[in-house]
């Protein structure tokens, strides 16, 4: 009796949710690949009755587009300097962090800082301690009133002020900005994931290794890194598929000209070329950049998967 | 016999200090670069706080100074008028506070259905919604502009409530919580004849409310730090929310810039995230370890 009466009941507490997933999830996943397969779908055409082709074109076009290429240069490139950086030092201070007893909390709060941030507000702050406040137009006599705080650093060391992201910058200079932002942006969260990670590892493993006098850098090999290898993995593969999707730290320190004033776009990544083509009124061609977004996420978490099954001990 | 115990003795004595000695050093070392890392941390804060509260003339010394000659609270002023903060502020609040409880009362619904309840092709349509999960968002935005314009919800709060409410991720969440609550107190519920809803509202709840907390704080700070899809739809004065309205408020972000008001602007935005952070880290810290999403 309670059995048949709960059968109806259970899709009562589901349907709100239900129905809104099937207007805005299932039915969005089944158009978007309709209109990547579309020839040249355009929506405003389409709502007035113009039918397009089946057909590859929208794919083709994309992957010879010019604009699309940098984009997704960009959202490599970054992804690969990133991950990386900000796993290893996220490990470094998660490790360090771990094996100390004073300031520990506070250190730990202090770390967690960042992630309650906003991107866009403070990529303005990074964008104001890179910036060389004055005019900057590509003339011959440029007026540098204040070199930003970084610059100033740099020179307190000795160095020389780099242009960093003001007109006529280099394509590298913006790149080391970006990383720098973004690294000290996916700082927090994977050190809050190790740092559970390594809370989590049986005291005893480390006791027998004292007892046997193990060394510390085979200690941290042979014991820390192996059982951690779980977190790492994920902290890994959650950082790819963010990085693919990086747009907003870009729109919060060069605005949403993607770029020095002299070179707007430069820094476009994947997900700001999908959004360019939706605004342009071109979901043809939004949706195969979708679809290809989704299919390298998906490739590349399924290598990340492959190679940790070999590294990973669980 | 005697010398080679005293030289085995002082051996291991040395090697002790020896081993002291590095231990000291490390520790020492692992300070440095905590401390260090922290200062990296914290230098932006202090950076943007500092700019904040100089005068012009004074941020644009080609010496800067490392705190205000002349405390200027004025700039914030300036910031939340020229910025126009406080309808930001509130249009962020009410969308905020909207989509919070009505996604709330839906994540509940369902992980009430997916954790207690029996019914045909359950975990065949979980396992489905957790697939959808792996689907980059841009996928869906590309449709949801279109439909969102055709029901004519362009420039309104629905469109920047409605199409976000359902996160499988939440539900995921809470219906974990939900399962770790032990089924005999369900079954005895039963047995006194409360009913599935009274039940729900009366333990359940109750019982999963710090994970109902983290889901409300990063829902919150979701409507807080949402740019793309509020930029796309509803970026008129009207309806636009507080990133969008920084932004928009500051469009250059390098060259001649006057800081010392963007600053202002960006330690008014950032403030309550702080409060947030200051009183509810417990419960961030626990939602995010679980989840891998920012908002």
């Amino acid at each position: 009796m309670v059995e048949s009466k709960q059968k109806w009941k259970a899709w009562l507490y589901l349907a709100p949710a239900i129905a809104l997933l099937l207007v805005f999830t299932v039915w969005p996943i089944i158009n978007t690949v309709r209109m990547a397969f579309l020839e040249g779908y355009r929506g405003l055409e389409a709502a007035n009755g113009q039918t397009f082709q089946i057909g590859v074109e929208n794919f083709v076009k994309v992957v010879k587009y010019k604009r699309f290429l940098s984009c997704l240069k960009n959202t490599v490139l970054l992804c690969v300097l990133t991950v990386p950086i900000s796993s290893f030092l996220a490990l470094l201070v998660a490790v360090f962090l771990n094996s100390i007893k004073w300031l520990q909390k506070p250190l730990q709060t202090v770390f967690f800082l960042p992630y309650v941030t906003n991107s866009i507000a403070i990529g303005m702050v990074f964008a104001a301690m890179f910036n060389i406040v004055g005019s900057f137009y590509g003339t011959e006599n440029e007026i540098v009133v204040t070199a930003g705080i970084i610059n100033n650093i740099i020179e307190f060391f000795g160095g020389k002020a780099i242009n960093w992201i003001n007109y006529g910058s280099s394509y590298i200079a913006n790149i080391t900005v970006m990383v720098i932002y973004i690294v000290w942006n996916a700082l927090p969260f994977k050190i809050l994931i190790l740092l559970g990670g390594l809370q989590s590892i049986n005291k005893q493993y480390y006791e027998a290794a004292k007892v046997d006098g193990t060394s510390r850098t085979r200690i941290f090999t042979r014991i820390t890194v192996p059982l951690l290898s779980p977190m790492l993995a994920y902290v890994v593969i959650t950082g790819f598929i963010g990085g693919f999707k990086e747009y907003t730290s870009i729109i919060g320190i060069f605005g949403e000209s993607m770029g020095p004033a002299d070179d707007a776009g430069r820094l476009n990544t994947m997900v700001g070329f999908i959004y360019d083509a939706i605004e342009s009124n071109n979901q043809g061609r939004a949706s195969a950049a979708a679809l290809i977004l989704f299919v390298i996420i998906l490739a590349v978490t399924l290598i990340n998967l492959q190679v940790s099954k070999k590294s990973v001990h669980y | 016999m005697d010398g080679i115990k005293v030289m085995r003795e002082r051996d291991i004595g040395s090697a002790r200090s020896h081993q002291r000695i590095v231990g000291i050093a490390a520790q020492a070392f692992c300070y440095l670069f905590l401390i260090f890392m922290a200062l990296v941390v914290l230098f932006p804060f202090y950076w943007m706080i500092n700019s904040s509260l100089k005068s012009l003339a004074e941020y644009k010394q080609s010496v800067p100074t490392f705190w205000p000659n002349k405390v200027l609270w004025s700039n914030y002023a300036e910031a939340f008028s020229s910025a126009s903060l406080g309808r930001l502020f509130l249009n962020t609040a009410y969308v905020g506070i909207v989509s919070t409880l009505l996604s709330l009362v839906i994540t509940i619904l369902s992980a009430f259905a997916f954790a207690r309840l029996e019914f045909r092709g359950k975990d065949l349509l979980f396992s489905a919604l957790l697939a959808t999960m792996m689907i980059p968002g841009e996928l869906f935005t590309i449709t949801n502009y279109s439909t969102v314009t055709m029901l004519g919800w362009r420039n309104t709060y629905t469109v920047l409530i409605v199409p976000f409410l359902v996160s499988v991720f939440y539900i995921y969440l809470l219906r974990q919580n939900f399962l770790q609550i032990p089924n005999e107190l369900y079954l005895a519920a039963k047995v006194d004849g409360t009913s599935d809803f009274k039940y729900l509202c009366k333990v359940m709840i109750p019982l999963s409310l710090p994970t109902l907390i983290s889901i409300t704080i990063l829902k919150m700070m979701g409507a807080w730090n949402s740019y793309i899809w509020p930029r796309l739809v509803a970026n008129d004065e009207a309806h636009r929310l507080i990133t969008n309205g920084l932004r928009n408020a500051f469009t250059d972000t390098t060259g001649d810039v006057n800081y010392p008001v963007q600053m202002a602007a960006v330690a008014l935005v950032s403030a309550p995230l702080f409060l947030v952070f200051v009183f509810l880290r417990k419960y961030i810290m626990k939602g995010v370890s679980r989840s891998g999403i920012k908002g």
